[in-house]
């Protein structure tokens, strides 16, 4: 049983130790899916992110569960790489929603470990609870059908979080057994997650923003850490 | 038995007398339950200390909740069969009021001399199904029903070994009399030693094991209370019920908990009755109810620290430990007590 | 015949839609039963529709959302520090547990590690909210069952572990104690001494209630052989902590991948069960209490002196990047996956909270049980309704 003590990473035998565990599993998957493999990104002792292309998302499912042993299903949810077009972030001075100015032209989509192509994009994780060693799958869903193969036979957990995926995001999942609402009332309208989903108590009252961060006078060195 | 008090009294007197009497036995022992034992001994075993506000010690808690009660809106749900609905905690409570009409307190103090009192007795228990069902059925609320259908299936399962028990002491006595059954146990002996009569605790002692794990399901106290299990039914037949109607289930449950305990102080504790002072004593008549009170009290304490001590059975579980194990515990009791009345 | 007046007729006839209506409604094919979403089982509002055939249970079909916060898109709107506040409400019984992976993995982003005596308290407090946590479900599964008592024990002895960490933190419920890089404070006066005493009190809570539950005939037979999940079916629907380890799967994040705590420097055993019924799910859930106690003994001795904050810049930035860290919770794994542009606000959180995947089984669970059986699964399972709604 293999120890990962993943925030020693100096340690360069327990490092390559599952280093080659983990580089053993993106060979696996290579070895099963061929192309449907896109990207791999490994952080020696840390964790593994492989991108599969849409179609062999069902198939990557299967080996990862099957071939590579990860049976331990962790979650499923969706990324939406759109930069959000209300410029929330902190850093922009003015907030486009409280200047009520219109949605300015988007920032250029970045993605981040693995790259991908298009705006969203599925994040699953499967883990083997022996080896104790995890998978981080990814998948671009194509643009136009917004539509991918369903892991709920693979995995019974998968249903939940499909269907929280499908209210939150708009991702339709292909044999789904119920593509139901999970949280939200059955008559909701929008996909609250994807980032053009305006956050309603941001509309109606001001962002306190960077204020927070500054501190209050007096207690500015509270948590420093100077 | 000589009724030297109520003698000379016209019949309306000794009616009203009676009435008013059985009003303080059905009451009184029904509060004194619920404060000593629901509302401190509960809290002293879980370690808190209950109400203590009103009152000395919250001793007057009771009136303050009763007065809550009364208050309350008299509510009918949706959909309710509102004169059923309306009657069925009537049912309950009269049930009771007549379970104590045949246990005698004293050597004149007792409200009806019927020759079968026991059988009196156990019968008029089982009327109380009746009103749970009703209450059950008329709340037009899926909990209440299964509520009510568990309610009448563990009351029925229940009322067998009940009677069973009963049964042994019945013949050991040579009586159905309440009163006859007092007087057998205080005039008995044991082995030839007869100070203390012969209470039927120890010769029936299987019996009134039974007598007391049958009482317990009938009055659907833990670990047999299925029926109200709070925790899944939200109190089953009761749910809809509010302000004086389920204050009237509230004093039929613990009413008819006094009830049963004082009919097994009667059978197995000997009864009213004291040694060393004579059965028709007319001190008897002030002494007897307090003899009563204690013993009922020691037999609710029983009742009550296994409602605070045991998870609660599920009622296929519930249903076999009746049928399987108290039934047929208590058949082979009477036949063993039959075989030895014969014998000696 | 004599007429029958106007009002008679009105009477009449609603009395028999009445009687249609209670007809429809008890039909012998099977009645609908909804659970919650006020109820006292589902201790939140969880509602689960339940078709009875009987008391028998045909399809069962939980109904979370309820209270459904949507922490997933508040958290892309507020920056790391100000997280930590929000996740404090997910399982808000063992608060301090949630914050904890959220700023391991923030760390991680920013490669930064606290310093050791902020690790040991970290643990520490990790564990205190496990007992805080876990000593309520094991008084609450009593009460589901019927019995009365042990769930004022469980909130006796619960109250020093709150105070405990109350005194530390500030918080009872909430501390927000756990900072990227560090802890807001050290520990005050005499906390030590004092924890120690306590942790006698919670050992002496799990004997009783072994003897007072576990050792109990009815609990025993109403818990044993009632919702047996089998390691596989465990493993496909995710259940992880205690719900895992009672159906013989030996995993557990703390021994396996202690990310950032010190855990591989305690002396500590992982309990499993064979046979993943409800009995075993308490069983474990009192040893693991037992093992905590253990711990934080361990963790109070071994306490190294030290800063407990790194040097972490006044304003946070987090570097881009991607981060996955899950730790062990007191309900089991719960991990968050944080994306940052580099920015004061993380881009995306995906918060993995252990009941959405271990009540997700409850369709599956809960076929052709009985309905009290229904009660006890699902307090067996144990729940908090924040962590299945977020």
């Amino acid at each position: 049983m293999s120890h990962l003590s993943s925030t020693d990473t100096d340690e360069a035998g327990d490092a390559a130790a599952t280093d080659e565990l983990r580089t053993g599993l993106v060979e696996g998957l290579v070895n099963e899916l061929q192309d449907g493999v896109v990207a791999s990104h490994l952080l020696p002792g840390r964790d593994l992110w492989v991108r599969v292309t849409a179609e062999a998302w069902d198939a990557a499912g299967r080996v990862g569960r099957d071939v590579l042993r990860c049976s331990y299903f962790c979650y499923l949810s969706v990324i939406d790489w759109l930069p959000s077009p209300f410029g929330r972030s902190m850093d922009s001075s003015v907030d486009n929603i409280l200047e009520h100015v219109a949605a300015k032209d988007p920032e250029p989509m970045t993605h981040g470990v693995t790259g991908g192509e298009t705006r969203f994009q599925l994040l699953a994780r499967l883990y083997d609870v022996e080896r104790h060693v995890g998978v981080n799958f990814k998948a671009d869903v194509p643009d136009d059908t917004l539509t991918m193969a369903t892991w709920t036979k693979h995995f019974g957990g998968a249903n939940w979080h499909e269907r929280e995926a499908f209210e939150m995001f708009g991702i339709t999942f292909a044999g789904h057994p119920s593509l139901r609402k999970l949280y939200l009332p059955g008559d909701f309208e929008g996909y609250p997650l994807r980032k053009d989903f305006p956050l309603l108590s941001r509309m109606v009252r001001p962002w306190p923003g960077i204020v927070d961060v500054e501190g209050m006078p007096g207690v500015a060195d509270d948590d420093g850490g100077e | 038995m000589s009724a030297v008090v109520l003698a000379d009294l016209a019949y309306w007197q000794v009616s009203i007398l009676r009435v008013l009497g059985l009003l303080a036995a059905v009451l009184l022992p029904a509060g004194t339950i619920v404060y000593l034992f629901l509302f401190k001994m509960m809290s002293f075993m879980q370690s808190r200390l209950g109400p203590m506000e009103a009152g000395p010690y919250g001793s007057m808690q009771l009136l303050a909740e009763v007065g809550k009660w009364l208050q309350k809106e008299d509510l009918f749900p949706n959909g309710a069969d509102r004169r059923v609905f309306a009657w069925a905690p009537i049912v309950v409570v009269a049930s009771t009021f007549i379970m104590y009409t045949v246990v005698p307190f004293g050597p004149d103090a007792w409200f009806a001399d019927i020759p079968t009192g026991i059988y009196f007795a156990l019968a008029v228990s089982s009327v109380s199904v009746i009103g749970i069902l009703m209450a059950g059925w008329a709340s037009a609320n899926k909990y209440s029903l299964m509520g009510g259908l568990r309610s009448a299936g563990q009351l029925i399962a229940y009322e067998l070994p009940l009677v069973l028990a009963v049964l042994g002491v019945v013949i050991q006595a040579g009586t159905m009399n309440m009163q006859g059954i007092v007087e057998a146990q205080r005039n008995g002996e044991m082995f030839g030693v007869g100070f203390i009569g012969n209470p039927y605790i120890i010769t029936q002692f299987v019996g009134f094991a039974v007598f007391m794990i049958a009482m317990q399901a009938e009055l659907t106290q833990p670990p047999f209370d299925m029926p109200v299990a709070e925790s899944e039914l939200v109190a089953g037949y009761m749910t809809e019920y509010s302000g004086f109607r389920f204050l009237l289930f509230f004093i039929g449950e613990y009413a008819t908990a006094g009830a049963f305990s004082a009919i097994a102080a009667v059978l197995f504790l000997g009864g009213w009755a004291l040694p060393g002072i004579g059965f028709d004593a007319d001190i008897m008549n002030l002494l007897g109810p307090l003899v009563m009170l204690t013993k009922m009290m020691l037999i609710v304490f029983l009742v009550m620290w296994f409602r605070f001590t045991y998870p609660r059975f599920r009622e296929d579980q519930l249903q076999i430990f009746a049928w399987k194990y108290l039934i047929p515990v208590s058949l082979v009791n009477i036949a063993v007590t039959a075989v030895l009345k014969v014998a000696f | 015949m004599t007429a029958i007046s106007e009002r008679q007729q009105r009477a009449y006839i609603a009395s028999q839609a009445a009687d249609m209506r209670v007809n429809v409604e008890l039909e012998t094919e099977g009645m609908t039963l909804n659970i919650g979403p006020q109820h006292p089982a589902t201790h939140g509002t969880l509602r689960i529709i339940v078709k009875l055939d009987g008391e028998q249970v045909v399809a069962a079909d939980p109904v979370p959302g309820y209270m459904h916060r949507g922490y997933e898109k508040l958290t892309e709107v507020r920056t790391f520090p100000q997280v930590n506040s929000l996740i404090n409400r997910i399982d808000w019984l063992g608060s301090f547990a949630n914050e904890v992976p959220f700023i391991l993995a923030a760390e991680q982003l920013m490669d930064v590690e606290a310093p050791p005596r902020a690790q040991w308290i970290r643990t520490l407090l990790f564990e205190l909210s496990r007992i805080a946590n876990v000593t309520l479900f094991l008084g609450d599964m009593a009460v589901q069952l019927g019995a009365v008592t042990p769930v004022f024990y469980a909130f006796r002895d619960r109250e020093y572990v709150l105070n405990l960490i109350e005194s530390a933190t500030g918080g009872r419920f909430h501390p927000n104690f756990d900072r990227i890089g560090g802890l807001k404070d050290d520990l005050p006066k005499g906390w030590i001494a004092e924890t120690k005493q306590v942790m006698v009190k919670v050992n002496a809570f799990c004997d009783e209630l072994e003897t007072l539950l576990v050792g109990n005939e009815i609990f025993n037979l109403r818990t044993r052989g009632i919702g047996v999940i089998p390691p596989e079916v465990a493993l496909s629907y995710g259940l992880s902590g205690a719900n895992l380890r009672s159906s013989g799967v030996d995993w557990d994040n703390r021994r396996d991948t202690p990310v950032g705590l010190v855990y591989d420097k305690l002396d500590w055993k992982v309990w499993t069960h064979p046979d993943g019924d409800s009995f075993a799910r308490y069983w474990v859930r009192l040893q693991e209490v037992r093992e905590a106690a253990k711990m934080v003994i361990q963790l109070c001795d071994g306490l190294p002196p030290g800063p407990i904050m790194a040097k972490v810049p006044r304003i946070i930035k987090v570097p881009a990047g991607e981060a996955w860290v899950a730790t062990e919770n007191p309900l089991g794994e719960m991990g968050y996956y944080v994306v940052s542009k580099g920015d004061l606000v993380p881009f995306r959180v995906k918060i993995r909270s252990a009941s959405f995947n271990n009540i997700s089984i409850v369709p599956w669970l809960l076929r052709g049980v009985y309905v009290p059986d229904v009660i006890t699964i699902l307090a067996s399972l144990y729940f908090i309704l924040g962590d299945i709604d977020r």
